[in-house]
């Protein structure tokens, strides 16, 4: 770009002739449209990006596992927190447990037997408290144990 | 003041003393004086000042017992004679064959034992005598056979949770082994000393020795400890299922149950062995080289489709989840987040994990039940890595149009610089 | 005519005309290092795509050691074109370091710090940090297991200097450890404190260049050329610029800034941990370092090399003042060869071990 010469006679762009201005407002027409549309280019993905997005945001810290009234005593219900199934236990004297529903043996996911009373996973029978410490069977550990509160008639999870 | 300070004093002197004083009894009488250590701890006979040594060690001692306490005697006295004095109750080193009766002297009372551990049990010595080591000692007068020491030791006996015990979980493999693998040990007996070296191989011995899982079984878990026994055809799945306890309740409603009571057929072990128990795969089951089921079943039988019905189903999963990590893959590599999608496959896994179980049912439906979810969830997974990679290829498209629109504007950009540069020139 | 009078209103109380007389007058020098006159301006471009994309990524981010993390995976796979804002945020920063880097070394090459702009150079020192305070600041905010232990670690190489080392620590993590109180203070100081700052360097540093005018290196002082700054120079700058735009826009299509994992403080740290590439040199110095040399810890010394060098940098402009002294000009092109040539030699060690 330094070759050219602006201040010097010689130059490669076309001489001043009488089409000139036709192709000079042929070329602003045409930078106009493109800056036009690169502008388009740019600020549509950004006026995208403010869109609220239809999935409701995560939250992982903490999540409405269920409502009260779907959780009677003696029962057990799989819930999503974050990407990984938690479940959640209301003993038969009406407390709540939540645990992960994740088996520490080989990942199965477990569930609550109301005739055992406790968390069970049917791929090896493992056995587990409604606390998640393993009790029975092959899991090597016990369930990660999260928080519960009620907030309403909502269920609130919470890692501990 | 001052001297009623100085009486609070001596009388928290006066307290300290005595409890100094307590101390001190209650110290002498757990170490109260013991010729027989002394004696014997000094002789250059090792086979005699041993088990002097070693008895530093011993659960008993701990638990305040000393020598005269098994061995009779009076280990006040000074003297040789006076110490082993049988008036006093003298027994001496016991002959093998009365070694049982000798420990269950104090491990049979229930009513003594309580006052040391109160959940130890007590039939020890019933159950050593229904054991084939305490069936030949007594029937037949054999004394090779192991009795109390030959396993807990003598002298150096250690808590049976003690690391160092020969009976700890990760020892008593080797224990066991000292008789039972030595071929000219076993030779009047006649029975197989591979035992070792099979288990040794086998997926429990892994557990118990590389993960170091203290709940994998060894020996006595399947064998039994005091009443150490080969469990018979009929007990087998029982032995087993104490562990695999679905497999075994799921094998208990199959029709292989009534098929293997009428061939007189062990459960369990006839397709996975016994010592050298490896680890599980789905080559096993199947009509293929190297399943187990064209053993028994032939071309034409229901159990020969069933077999390969099962089989087809596992595999289709496998290939479902390896469809899908692998493409899941591919969008990762390819700087797409999937790890959600990827999560969620995990489902799939857990199918096969349950399906791979199931087949113990010998039920192509009950193992249906799950392989349908499994596949559905690996098809899902699937999708979602197609939907990642086509959202790549979307981006690609929608790069290559704006890099059009982008260069196309440098570029007109450039020519109008030309453009008012030329008209500079011209002006000047 | 109504425009006509519009422009009149506006030009009596903002003077438009005396704007636009200025930067009609405004010139650029043709010569052959014009060329890296280009880099500022490039510089000064990316920071704008960084305050703009910058802005963006507020409206979802939530700067909490629970909910930091989430938030970025959600702006990465849930947002739409969320991917592309991050992955040009990310791109963009590590590309304005690097012009950062170029402008520098041309400036010192080409001597532009002589007398009068010395206050512009130290200004742009100042910026530098400000940058680098920037990058450092931000590889933390998506809370992923490598900027988490990539942070301890420079923290900890902060809190080696002498006497005042802990104190530096403990301020920069908000503790004795890498915590959420760390995630929010390095968010409070990438967003705010950082950006405040580098707002007024930066007005410094663009009102000094006008005042004084770009730099003619001495040897071409008495045979350049001129170039009008608008439109001929502003134009040329401009398809930098789109070109930049188009660069990181297939960057970011084509190799989207990875997230990686979740961090976990009490997870073990994985191996290789490798700082972003503009700490790398250093990072390596420190693992070349003997852990003792003549009695000193070999770390503490690196750290307090690094610091010297920093405070020659500042100083540059008041030590070599002229180019009558031949000799020192040679010193110092010597210095800066060598400087750039360590930079470049252990990053590249860095990244191949």
């Amino acid at each position: 770009m330094k070759n050219i010469a602006w201040d010097k006679g010689e130059h490669s762009a076309g001489p001043p002739g009488p089409e000139a201005p036709s192709r000079r407002h042929f070329l602003d027409y045409l930078l106009g449209t493109s800056v036009v549309a690169t502008l388009g280019a740019i600020l549509y993905p950004i006026f995208e990006f403010m869109s609220p997005p239809q999935v409701i945001e995560s939250t992982e810290s903490s999540v409405v596992a269920a409502k009260l009234s779907e959780v009677p005593a003696n029962s057990g219900k799989i819930f999503k927190f974050g990407s990984k199934p938690g479940i959640i236990v209301r003993t038969e004297s009406g407390e709540l447990k939540a645990c992960s529903a994740v088996c520490t043996h080989l990942e199965c996911i477990v569930q609550y037997r109301p005739d055992i009373k406790h968390i069970w996973c049917a791929c090896h029978n493992g056995h587990y408290s409604v606390d998640g410490k393993n009790i029975s069977g092959p899991p090597p550990r016990p369930l990660e144990e999260y928080k519960v509160n009620t907030r309403g008639d909502d269920i609130v999870v919470s890692k501990s | 003041m001052k001297s009623g300070r100085a009486h609070s004093i001596s009388i928290s002197n006066a307290l300290a003393a005595i409890a100094v004083f307590l101390f001190f009894c209650a110290s002498a009488s757990a170490q109260k004086k013991s010729s027989c250590i002394e004696c014997h701890i000094k002789l250059d006979d090792t086979r005699l000042s041993a088990p002097a040594k070693n008895f530093e060690n011993d659960i008993h001692k701990s638990r305040g017992l000393s020598c005269n306490d098994c061995h009779g005697g009076d280990p006040n006295s000074d003297s040789k004679e006076g110490a082993k004095d049988p008036r006093k109750g003298y027994l001496g080193k016991p002959k093998t064959l009365d070694i049982p009766a000798y420990c269950g002297k104090c491990h049979s009372d229930a009513n003594l034992m309580k006052r040391f551990n109160p959940s130890l049990r007590v039939d020890q010595e019933r159950e050593y005598y229904t054991s084939v080591h305490g069936k030949l000692l007594k029937e037949k007068g054999e004394t090779r056979v192991a009795t109390c020491i030959s396993c807990h030791s003598v002298h150096g006996i250690r808590a049976i949770n003690d690391p160092l015990s020969s009976v700890y979980p990760s020892n008593v493999a080797n224990t066991c082994a000292k008789c039972h693998a030595s071929a000219d040990y076993m030779r009047s007996f006649g029975i197989p000393t591979d035992q070792f070296d099979k288990y040794k191989t086998s997926v429990h011995a892994k557990a118990l020795y590389e993960k170091q899982d203290l709940s994998a079984p060894t020996c006595n878990d399947c064998h039994g400890n005091h009443g150490a026994t080969p469990p018979g055809i009929a007990s087998v799945a029982n032995v087993c299922g104490q562990c695999h306890a679905r497999q075994a309740e799921l094998f208990q409603t199959s029709p292989h149950k009534a098929a293997f009571d009428q061939k007189q057929l062990a459960e369990c072990i006839t397709c996975h062995s016994n010592h050298a128990i490896a680890k599980p795969g789905d080559q096993m089951i199947g009509t293929g080289a190297g399943a187990l089921c064209i053993n028994c079943h032939s071309n034409s039988d229901k159990g020969f489709v069933a077999a390969g019905l099962m089989r087809s189903r596992i595999d289709e999963l496998i290939a479902g989840i390896d469809k899908s990590t692998e493409i899941l893959n591919r969008a990762e590599r390819a700087g797409m987040e999937v790890s959600k999608p990827k999560f969620e496959l995990k489902g799939a896994t857990d199918a096969l994990t349950h399906a791979r179980v199931l087949i113990h049912s010998s039920s192509t439906v009950e193992v249906d039940k799950v392989v349908g979810p499994g596949l559905e969830v690996a098809k899902k997974s699937y999708q979602a890595g197609v939907a990642a990679l086509a959202e790549r290829r979307f981006r690609r498209k929608g790069l290559a149009v704006s890099l059009v629109f982008i260069l196309f504007l440098a570029l007109l950009v450039y020519l109008k610089i030309r453009q008012i540069e030329s008209r500079q020139a011209v002006s000047e | 005519m109504r425009i006509a009078a519009l422009k009149l209103w506006l030009d009596k109380r903002l003077s438009i005309s005396t704007l636009g007389e200025l930067a009609r007058k405004k010139e650029v020098p043709l010569h052959r290092h014009s060329i890296w006159y280009y880099f500022g301006g490039m510089t000064l471009f990316l920071f704008v795509v960084q305050v703009a994309t910058g802005i963006l990524l507020l409206l979802y981010y939530r700067p909490s050691s629970e909910n930091a993390f989430e938030s970025v995976q959600f702006i990465m796979t849930e947002v739409k074109f969320g991917w592309l804002i991050r992955s040009i945020h990310s791109w963009s920063a590590n590309l304005m370091i690097a012009t950062l880097f170029i402008h520098m070394f041309s400036v010192f090459f080409l001597r532009a710090y002589y007398p009068p702009r010395e206050i512009t150079w130290v200004s742009g020192v100042v910026l530098l940090f400000i940058v680098i305070c920037f990058g450092f600041s931000g590889y933390l905010l998506p809370w992923n297991k490598l900027a988490f232990f990539a942070t301890k670690v420079g923290t900890e190489i902060a809190g080696v200097v002498p006497i005042v080392g802990r104190t530096i620590l403990r301020f920069l993590r908000g503790g004795d450890d890498v915590t959420g109180a760390t995630l929010t203070r390095f968010f409070g100081f990438h967003v705010a404190v950082l950006p405040a700052t580098a707002t007024v360097f930066i007005a410094i540093h663009v009102l000094l260049v006008q005042l004084h005018g770009m730099h003619v290196p001495a040897k071409y002082e008495h045979s350049y050329q001129r170039m009008k700054f608008f439109p001929n120079f502003i134009l040329r700058d401009l398809i930098g610029w789109i070109l930049a735009i188009g660069a990181l826009a297939a960057l970011a299509a084509l190799f989207p800034w990875e997230l990686g994992e979740k961090a976990d403080p009490f997870a073990p740290a994985p191996a290789g941990i490798k700082p972003e590439w503009y700490f790398l040199f250093m990072f390596q110095t420190l693992k070349f370092i003997p852990a003792k040399i003549l009695g000193m810890d070999g770390e503490v010394l690196g750290i307090m090399a690094f610091n010297l060098v920093a405070l020659l940098l500042f100083i540059v402009p008041f030590v070599d003042r002229s180019p009558e002294n031949r000799r020192r000009r040679l010193i110092f092109n010597a210095c800066g060869v060598l400087a750039l040539l360590y930079i470049v030699v252990m990053t590249v060690v860095g990244y191949v071990t």
